[in-house]
């Protein structure tokens, strides 16, 4: 049953997805995703003390104390990581865990049967904390969310303005900071946006889910564009995306299952790590899939060749290893393909039974052997490989070779006969 | 209205240390203005030290820069950087064009956009180093020496008047060689200093007219014609025997071209 409640819960979702995922994609690119692990559990004491010092749960002595706890823990890092010698990753799992384990002392000692507890903060939750509600001016208004839209305004504020420095900073730190974009500011100021993003995130997804939102929609949007600002416009969209379609997904798609309901936060997660998968899998940059497509369309056309050349071989009354009858023999199948598409692409005729180029495919193959026999001249001549291994070297040589590679080659050796005694052919002139 | 016959690189006894384990000793330079300064030394030699103390990228232990008769700090704008190009990851998402317009941040300014007038001269940049055809692609379907020419790009929107360049020549095919030496030429007429930190002895004396040889410390420092020479090649590179070799066949192919 779809209820109001139910677009509430997508709303903060939502909002919080894009305020981590357009900060998460400054930590992707300059490879700090484990900051955002880091700063997300170490500002636990941070909140532990505002909360014990204010009384305040929500307001913002809060995100100062996030503030604070948030910075301390990048500028201990480095400090442990340059004073004590000791490698920065694991610096960094020194400080985030022992100030973890701190605010959870705090939490344990100090606020136990108070409404802040450790599992509140672990996990959250996004269903509770879309319904709090206060009231003004007889208007009744959702607390988190408007908390969560300020953070996103603040989020998108900062970096549509710092764009141009964030993006050099985070590209070339070394040259921005002769430019007088200095890059440790910048480092700063993106700590204390994922400080003041994670805690407010903290009561809807908790401190663990929260570095999926930060790292998942980025690393996603990552694989699909190649231009920053569209990446971080993807990341938001995905994010928003993957809340919505979470939140449809506990609605109708668990029941119709006949599966219990479940937390909207993880909903959310499985989510966008399918967009994830989706994007690994179809991404035109580096998806498997392109890459299978690519890889057998290669294979293709290096068949095709092989069975070109041999075949001009044959014509050329000179049989030998690589003769036709032997690929035809080895591989039935692909050779019937290779002929069939060859024939479509008017390179191959039938010829009784057997088969003969046609004029653009003795162009062709004409250039093709010519590139395989000045490669084994090339090859023979300059590496001093012996000649019964020519064959291979200049095979796989041969087909990524282009015109103009191929007439530098014919200038370097200007043999008229390969190492085996075969003729090169020559290049045609214009006919 | 800027005054070139002040020195524009000047340093006093600087010294750098790692962990306070000294790599550069004492350096004192002075680099003339309007010259090809070539940086050599041995892997280890403190090369790119040297320019990144310079910078300010890297604390000084002590000494004294002066660029222009002025503070780094003061004359920011009149000093362009060009980064080895291994420093950077390529595969960050922005294109050829992007990268060159990076050079125009510091003109441009704090939270202001790159404007259309910005990237045309980024554009203009590239199509002086040959790359114009390249400015919508995204760097890393560059090769290495197309990518070396976009950061070269880079420098040139800088417009500055001192430029240090770590190891633009590395890896590079020879057409980018030939297009970077004709860009430091064009530098040099303009009356700019460039400092290059070089690898390729065979070419010092074709690319260079001032040479600065390092190993920890200033082996040697002034015109090529006159420090390029088999006895501060071996103090620069002793002990190094492999590069020795290679030094002295250098020597050996000066001494017979003239």
């Amino acid at each position: 049953m779809f209820l109001e409640s139910d677009i509430w819960v997508m709303l903060a979702g939502a909002l919080c997805a894009m305020s981590c995922a357009c900060v998460g994609c400054f930590l992707v690119l300059r490879k700090m995703s484990m900051m955002g692990d880091a700063i997300s559990h170490s500002v636990l004491p941070g909140l532990a003390i505002a909360f014990l010092m204010t009384g305040d749960r929500s307001g913002p002595s809060m995100l100062l104390g996030a503030v604070v706890v948030g910075v301390l823990t990048a500028v201990l890092t480095q400090y442990i990581h340059k004073q004590g010698q000791v490698e920065e990753s694991a610096a960094m799992g020194v400080v985030f865990t022992t100030l973890f384990a701190l605010g959870l002392m705090i939490i344990v000692y100090f606020l136990d049967h108070s409404d802040i507890d450790a599992s509140c903060v672990l996990y959250g939750s996004l269903e509770a904390a879309a319904t709090w509600e206060f009231e003004w001016n007889g208007y009744i208004f959702k607390t988190k969310i408007i908390q969560l839209a300020i953070i996103l305004a603040l989020n998108v504020l900062v970096i549509f303005a710092l764009f141009k420095e964030l993006k050099i900073s985070s590209f070339d730190p070394a040259l921005a900071t002769t430019l007088g974009v200095h890059a440790g500011k910048l480092h700063y100021v993106l700590i204390i946006l994922v400080a003041i993003t994670t805690v407010t995130a903290f009561d809807v997804v908790g401190s663990i889910l929260v570095i999926a939102m930060l790292i998942i929609p980025a690393a996603t949007a990552y694989l699909l564009t190649q231009r920053l600002g569209l990446m971080i416009i993807i990341s938001m969209l995905l994010g928003a995306l993957g809340s919505v379609l979470g939140q449809l997904s506990i609605i109708y798609l668990l029941p119709a299952w006949g599966l219990p309901d479940t937390f909207s936060s993880g909903m959310m997660t499985v989510m966008v790590t399918v967009f994830l998968i989706l994007a690994i899998l179809f991404s035109p940059k580096s998806g498997i899939l392109f890459k299978l497509i690519r890889h057998l369309q290669l294979g293709k056309e290096i068949f095709m060749n092989r069975v070109l050349g041999a075949l001009y071989r044959t014509e050329e009354e000179q049989p030998n290893f690589h003769h036709l009858e032997q690929i035809q023999k080895t591989y039935p199948v692909r050779f019937k393909w290779a002929i069939w598409l060859l024939k479509r692409n008017a390179m191959v005729v039938a010829d009784g039974k057997q088969w003969r180029l046609t004029e653009n495919g003795e162009v062709y193959a004409r250039k093709l052997v010519r590139s395989h026999r000045l490669w084994e001249n090339y090859i023979f001549t300059n590496m001093n490989v012996p000649v019964d291994h020519l064959h291979y070297q200049a095979a796989s040589l041969e087909h990524v070779t282009d015109e103009s590679l191929l007439e530098q080659l014919a200038e370097t050796t200007s043999l008229e006969h390969d190492p085996h005694g075969r003729e090169i052919p020559q290049k045609k002139s214009k006919d | 209205m800027k005054n070139n016959t002040i020195i524009p690189l000047a340093i006093r006894d600087l010294t750098v240390a790692y962990h306070r384990k000294p790599v550069l000793w004492d350096i004192d330079f002075e680099a003339p203005a309007g010259s090809l300064v070539g940086i050599i030394g041995p892997n280890g030699a403190g090369k790119s030290t040297l320019i990144k103390a310079i910078l300010e990228l890297i604390p000084r232990a002590s000494g004294e820069v002066l660029m222009f008769g002025k503070n780094y700090s003061l004359v920011r704008q009149r000093v362009g950087y060009v980064p080895q190009r291994e420093s950077v990851d390529w595969d960050f998402p922005v294109s050829a064009l992007d990268v060159v317009a990076m050079g125009c941040y510091g003109q441009i300014g704090w939270f202001r956009r790159v404007t259309s007038k910005w990237r045309k001269v980024a554009r203009e940049a590239l199509e002086r180093v040959g790359m114009l055809d390249y400015a919508d692609r995204q760097i890393s379907q560059l090769s290495g020496g197309q990518q070396q020419r976009v950061f070269l790009a880079r420098a040139l929107v800088q417009d500055a008047d001192l430029y240090f360049m770590d190891e633009p020549f590395a890896g590079v095919d020879a057409a980018t060689e030939k297009a970077i030496i004709t860009i430091l030429q064009e530098l040099k007429k303009a009356g700019k200093t460039v400092f290059v930190v070089h690898h390729d002895l065979q070419t010092v004396t074709e690319y260079f007219d001032y040479l600065l040889m390092l190993n920890m410390r200033v082996v040697a420092e002034g015109p090529t014609k006159e420090v390029f020479r088999e006895e501060n090649l071996v103090k620069t590179y002793g002990g190094r025997l492999t590069l020795l070799d290679e030094a002295l066949e250098a020597m050996r192919k000066r001494g017979t071209m003239g």
